[in-house]
């Protein structure tokens, strides 16, 4: 092993924490390494979500009576927890939305088509971002003429830092980057590009929806002014998601959902809105989501994050040294596991992600194949599909050996 | 349970490895291109028609062992049969890779095809088993365009 294994995270306590993780698949032990598309949850989130409804369930921010307060004070609980746990000035710098997927979207519409960007606009983006950090500036290209720029990768999959000193202009106005690689697992350098994107008065973007769940994330420390991210990936429940913005650019931002909540008078052909980050989310909210999202960063915040980020370091590395040694596999990303975050992706010569997958189904071991909705990267390796394997706090050495004798299975089969 | 075995057979894995027909038919009549954005892979199968046979076919493109054999031991199937023919062919085989598993399959009008039966066993597997015969449908029946399993 690269690095000797620190016992960080009691992955016994853990899993036993995840009540999933305790049926079997096809007759063998589960075994789950497919957390960058959506997590597991512990029974303490799935008690909160039920606890909410069985106690306490009243609509938000509205209710005179106690039961709604109770509500309110859970759902904004939520927020405040989030916020610390993002290191935040304020809890009023985060907005609920449904994901990351929306709070992008939110940002690409609200801030740039309705409100700050006009044609000849330039945002900068990168060959390494998901589907959701690409197609909503197509939109805002499309409709508002800006000009789309996107920075390379070099073959080890780290981001080509050199290139933001020619494509940053002064007509640059945003720059949008992972934070950590869906597919390639790189940790991008946020805080550095943030800056640069500052010299020239551009915003910073970050799709942090690889890093919150994984890392000590630090918005005050990035810098960045929009971060996205969600809930499911994370422990929480699906449905919901997280924007934050610095409250400058949060006011400049306009809402997407007209209607109740983010008003604050209405009269027959006139509206007032609401205060940030209320002015975002029109309709009744998610609250079980909320509540259940709040649960798991309780839930991560007793691990420690900086203990996960270790941990998954660890356990990369172990499954980097393993799947190294495999004949004929290839693995796409950096090298070093201080350097990525807790995802690889990889291709066998004689069989296809497809098939890899199949295989692994049936030893119980659940991995993702196909493009993983970055097919802009997926060209520039030139790549139809790759197999992706990832961890997170409930998974062990053991669970990498499992994924490594089911590969060697693969291996038997198409010899 | 599901057997592996009953998906990658033998004749299966030959199909993979070594794909009959494999190349462009230089003097096609009909082309027609297949593509399963899940997954990425990519087929274009070639026919050259002799009246209403298929006097010959072949194919292209990139994907997993069980779309790469399907479209193989298609292009050998289809041979010297009528279009009807080859709609009945199609039924049968789409009839068996989406079937309950269990299910008797008609070995007799599917002869060698008969191997994709484990298919059934695997739901998400279908489209790969599948790609190469709706574009061979599309490209008889001469339709535009791409054919897209989504």
């Amino acid at each position: 092993m690269a690095r000797a294994a620190k016992v960080l995270l009691n992955v016994p306590a853990i899993k036993a924490d995840f009540p999933i993780l305790h049926r079997t698949m096809r007759d063998k032990p589960l075994t789950y390494l497919d957390s960058t598309a959506t997590s597991q949850k512990p029974k303490q989130v799935i008690d909160a979500i039920v606890d909410y409804y069985a106690r306490y369930n009243a609509n938000v921010h509205r209710a005179i009576y106690e039961l709604g307060e109770e509500s309110t004070r859970a759902f904004e609980g939520a927020r405040e927890r989030i916020a610390e746990f993002l290191h935040a000035r304020s809890p009023t710098e985060v907005a609920f939305t449904k994901s990351t997927t929306e709070s992008l979207n939110l940002i690409a519409y609200g801030w740039g088509l309705k409100g700050k960007l006009k044609e000849g606009d330039e945002i900068v983006g990168t060959v390494m971002e998901h589907h959701s950090n690409h197609v909503p500036w197509h939109f805002v290209r499309d409709l508002k003429g800006a000009v789309l720029k996107y920075v390379d990768v070099d073959d080890d999959g780290a981001l080509r830092m050199e290139q933001y000193d020619d494509l940053i202009t002064k007509r640059t106005k945003v720059v949008t980057v992972a934070h950590v690689s869906n597919v390639l697992g790189t940790i991008n350098d946020v805080k550095e590009i943030a800056k640069r994107a500052h010299e020239v008065g551009a915003i910073c973007v970050v799709d942090a929806a690889q890093s919150v769940p994984h890392m000590p994330v630090d918005v005050q420390d990035l810098d960045c002014d929009f971060l996205a991210f969600s809930g499911h990936k994370m422990l929480g429940p699906t449905g919901i998601g997280v924007l934050y913005g610095k409250a400058k650019v949060l006011e400049e931002t306009e809402p997407l959902l007209g209607g109740g909540e983010m008003i604050r008078e209405v009269h027959l052909g006139t509206a007032k809105w609401n205060d940030v980050p209320y002015k975002f989310e029109g309709g009744t909210p998610n609250i079980e989501g909320a509540i259940g999202l709040g649960a798991a960063v309780d839930y991560l915040s007793k691990l420690g994050m900086e203990s996960v980020r270790a941990h998954e370091m660890d356990l990369t590395a172990y499954a980097l040294e393993r799947l190294g040694k495999m004949p004929g596999l290839r693995m796409y990303g950096p090298r070093d596991a201080r350097k990525r975050g807790g995802v690889v992706s990889f291709t066998m010569d004689k069989a296809h992600p497809h098939d890899i997958a199949s295989i692994l189904d049936v030893e119980g071991v659940c991995i993702r194949s196909g493009h993983h909705c970055a097919q802009p990267l997926m060209d520039r390796f030139n790549l139809a599909a790759t197999a992706r394997a990832s961890f997170y706090v409930y998974n062990d050495v053991e669970d990498v050996d499992r994924l490594v004798a089911a590969l060697e299975k693969v291996h038997e089969v198409f010899a | 349970m599901a057997d592996l075995r009953e998906l990658y057979q033998e004749v299966i894995l030959d199909h993979t490895r070594n794909p009959r027909n494999f190349r462009e038919l230089a003097n096609a009549t009909n082309t027609s291109v297949g593509h399963n954005p899940l997954c990425g892979d990519k087929v274009t199968v070639y026919v050259r028609m002799d009246g209403d046979r298929v006097a010959e076919a072949s194919f292209l493109g990139q994907g997993c062992a069980i779309s790469k054999s399907s479209a193989s031991m298609m292009t050998d199937a289809v041979k010297g049969k009528t279009r009807a023919e080859v709609d009945v062919l199609f039924d049968k085989f789409h009839e068996m890779v989406t079937g309950q598993p269990g299910t008797p399959v008609d070995a007799k009008a599917l002869g060698k095809l008969a191997v994709f039966q484990g298919v059934c066993e695997f739901p998400l597997r279908v489209k790969c088993a599948s790609l190469a015969w709706h574009t061979l449908k599309a490209t008889l029946e001469a339709r535009e365009g791409t054919v897209s399993l989504e």
